[in-house]
C-alpha cells in the first residue's frame, strides 16, 4: 500500500470525452469520459467482454473510435491531419500477446523503433535498448529470439520495447493473463517498479491485487460503460454501484 | 542387348555432336530460371507491398482513387498472367510488341521478361497468402510503436513473409526451370530448344530427349537440394548464448585502463 501515489490533477495527460466504438451495430464502448493525470497509475477492471480492452485500443487508436474525443495534451487526436504514427511513439503499449517482433532478437526488437521512429542512432539505440533491457532483468537474452523465450521474459522484452521509446504513458493489455500463473509474478514486479519510479500507466487487468495495492485510480467497466471510478481503497472497500459490489465480491470469494 | 547397344551409340552421337549445344542450352536455362524466379520474386513482393496498403475513411480522396486504381490494374495483370498459357504469352508479347509498337526485341531479354512477370503474378498471389499468414499481432506490436504502415511491411511483415515463402520460391524455381522450355517458341536457345534442334538435325528424337530430360532432372534434384540448405539457415540458430551485459563488462575492462591513463 505504501506505493499509493496521490493523485495529482494537475498535468491532464489524456481527456477522453464521449468516447463511443461501435462493430457493426453491436456498441461496445458508450459515452467514455475519463482522465488520465501525469504520474497516474490508472486499473481498469470488469468481466470480459466489458469494453475495457477495446478501450485501451482506442487509446492508441489500434481501434478506431467511433464518436467522441481523445485529447492528449490538448490536440484532439483524432481530428483529421493529426500524425497517428507519431502520436502512438508517445504512447506505449504492452500487449496480452506479447506481439515481439519474431524476425528480430530481443535487442533489435528494442532498438528498431527507436532507430526508424524516432530516428535515433545506432549507438544511442543500443545503449537505451541495454539500459530498459537491464531494467526488466532481460540484458542477458540481448541475442536469442523470441520464440526462444519463456512467456514471462517475452512480455519483460515487450515491456522493454515500450520504454525504449520513452512514451509519456504507458497501456497495459492484460500483460499477465496469457502467462502461467509462476510467470505473473516477474511480470507484475517489474510493473510495481515502473509505479517507483513514477511512470503514467493505465492497466486493463484481472490482478485485482495488482489493481488495489498498486494503482491511484481505478475505473470498473461494466457493458461498455464506466459503471464507477474512484481511488482503489474506497472502491474495493466501499463500493457505491451494484455492479461493481457484484464483481467485487465474486473476485473476493475466490 | 543389341537395341540397348544401339541406344547408347545413338546417344554418344547426339552427345558428340550436340553435347556443347544441350550444355549451353542448359546453362541458359539455369541462368533464366533464377534471373525470372528473383525478378519474379521482387514483383511479387511489390505487388503483394502495393495490395496490404489499407484504404481508410480519413484518407484524402485522390490517394484513396489512386490506390483503387492500382489495385484494380494489378488484379488485372495477376489474372491475366495466371489465366493464359505462358507459351501464348510469348508469342504473344514477343510478336505483339514488334506488330503493334515497331518494337523488335532480342530473344534473350524478351524471355527473362516473359518468364519473370509471369512467376511475378503467381508469385503475387503467393505473398498476399504470405502477408495474411503472418500474425497480425505483429502489425500491431509494430504500429504500436509508432511505425507507419510501410515501416512495419519492411522491417517486420515482409521479412516473415518472405522465410514463409521459401518453400514457395523454391517451387517456383523448380517450375521455372522447366517452364522456361516455352520460350523455345520465341527461339531462346535454351535447353529444349537445343533438344529440338539436334533432334531434327540427327534424326534422334529418343536418344536426345532421354539426354535433356536427364539434364532437366540434373537440374531439379540438386536445386531442390540447395533450396533445402538455403531453407534450412534461413530458419536462424537453434540456440542462443547468453551474454553477460556488454555494457557492463564494457565499464569495467575500461577502468584499470584509465587508471594507467592517469597514473
Amino acid at each position: 500500500m505504501d506505493l499509493l501515489p496521490k493523485r495529482d490533477l494537475r498535468h491532464p495527460l489524456l481527456r477522453i470525452e464521449h468516447l463511443s466504438k461501435s462493430f457493426g451495430a453491436h456498441e461496445v464502448l458508450r459515452d467514455i469520459d475519463f482522465t488520465v493525470y501525469r504520474g497516474d497509475v490508472i486499473s481498469v477492471i470488469g468481466s470480459s467482454g466489458s469494453g475495457k480492452s477495446t478501450l485501451l485500443r482506442c487509446v492508441n487508436l489500434l481501434e478506431t473510435p467511433s464518436s467522441g474525443e481523445i485529447r492528449f495534451h490538448s490536440s484532439n487526436i483524432l481530428s483529421p491531419g493529426i500524425n497517428v504514427p507519431g502520436y502512438r511513439a508517445k504512447v506505449g503499449m504492452v500487449f496480452q500477446s506479447f506481439n515481439l517482433f519474431d524476425n528480430m532478437s530481443v535487442l533489435k526488437n528494442c532498438e528498431i523503433g527507436q532507430r526508424k521512429v524516432l530516428s535515433r542512432g545506432a549507438e544511442e539505440a543500443r545503449e537505451k535498448a541495454m539500459h530498459y533491457l537491464r531494467k526488466v532483468g532481460m540484458a542477458p537474452y540481448v541475442n536469442a529470439l523470441p520464440r526462444q523465450l519463456s512467456g514471462g521474459q517475452k512480455q519483460r522484452v515487450a515491456i522493454a520495447r515500450a520504454l525504449a521509446m520513452e512514451p509519456e504513458v504507458l497501456l497495459f493489455d492484460e500483460p499477465t493473463s496469457a502467462l502461467d500463473p509462476e510467470m505473473v509474478g516477474e511480470v507484475l514486479e517489474v510493473m510495481r517498479n515502473l509505479v517507483r519510479e513514477g511512470m503514467t500507466m493505465i492497466v486493463v487487468t484481472h490482478e485485482m491485487a495488482f489493481a488495489r495495492d498498486v494503482s491511484n485510480h481505478v475505473v470498473f467497466m461494466a457493458d461498455g460503460v464506466i459503471c464507477e471510478e474512484s481511488d482503489p481503497i474506497r472502491l474495493f472497500s466501499a463500493p457505491k454501484n451494484k455492479r461493481t459490489q457484484e464483481f467485487l465480491s465474486r473476485f473476493l470469494q475466490q | 542387348m543389341d537395341s540397348i547397344l544401339q541406344f547408347l551409340s545413338d546417344c554418344g552421337t547426339v552427345l558428340s555432336r550436340y553435347g556443347i549445344s544441350f550444355l549451353r542450352g542448359a546453362g541458359l536455362t539455369v541462368v533464366l530460371a533464377v534471373a525470372c524466379t528473383a525478378i519474379g520474386c521482387v514483383i511479387g513482393f511489390g505487388v503483394g507491398l502495393i495490395r496490404s496498403i489499407p484504404t481508410q475513411p480519413g484518407q484524402p480522396p485522390l490517394q484513396r482513387g489512386l490506390l483503387q486504381m492500382a489495385r484494380a490494374v494489378l488484379a488485372v495483370y495477376v489474372e491475366f498472367f495466371r489465366g493464359t498459357p505462358l507459351m501464348l504469352q510469348a508469342m504473344f508479347i514477343f510478336y505483339g510488341s514488334a506488330y503493334a509498337f515497331h518494337l523488335h526485341m532480342d530473344t534473350f531479354p524478351a524471355g527473362i521478361f516473359i518468364l519473370s512477370i509471369n512467376t511475378g503474378a503467381y508469385m503475387a498471389e503467393s505473398v498476399r497468402g504470405g502477408i495474411q499468414a503472418v500474425d497480425p499481432g505483429q502489425m500491431e506490436g509494430a504500429k504500436a510503436i509508432g511505425m507507419t504502415h510501410m515501416q512495419a511491411m519492411f522491417h517486420v511483415i515482409l521479412p516473415q513473409t518472405l522465410r514463409n515463402l521459401v518453400p514457395q520460391i523454391g517451387n517456383h524455381f523448380i517450375i521455372n526451370l522447366k517452364d522456361s522450355s516455352m520460350l523455345s517458341v520465341i527461339s531462346v536457345t535454351e535447353l529444349f530448344f537445343s533438344f529440338k534442334s539436334a533432334a531434327a538435325a540427327v534424326y534422334l528424337y529418343f536418344p536426345a530427349a532421354f539426354l535433356a530430360m536427364l539434364l532437366y532432372l540434373i537440374m531439379t534434384l540438386v536445386s531442390a537440394r540447395l533450396l533445402r540448405v538455403w531453407e534450412r539457415s534461413l530458419s536462424g540458430a537453434e540456440n542462443y548464448e547468453l551474454t553477460g551485459d556488454p555494457f557492463s563488462l564494457d565499464a569495467g575492462g575500461a577502468g584499470p585502463n584509465d587508471k594507467e591513463a592517469t597514473v
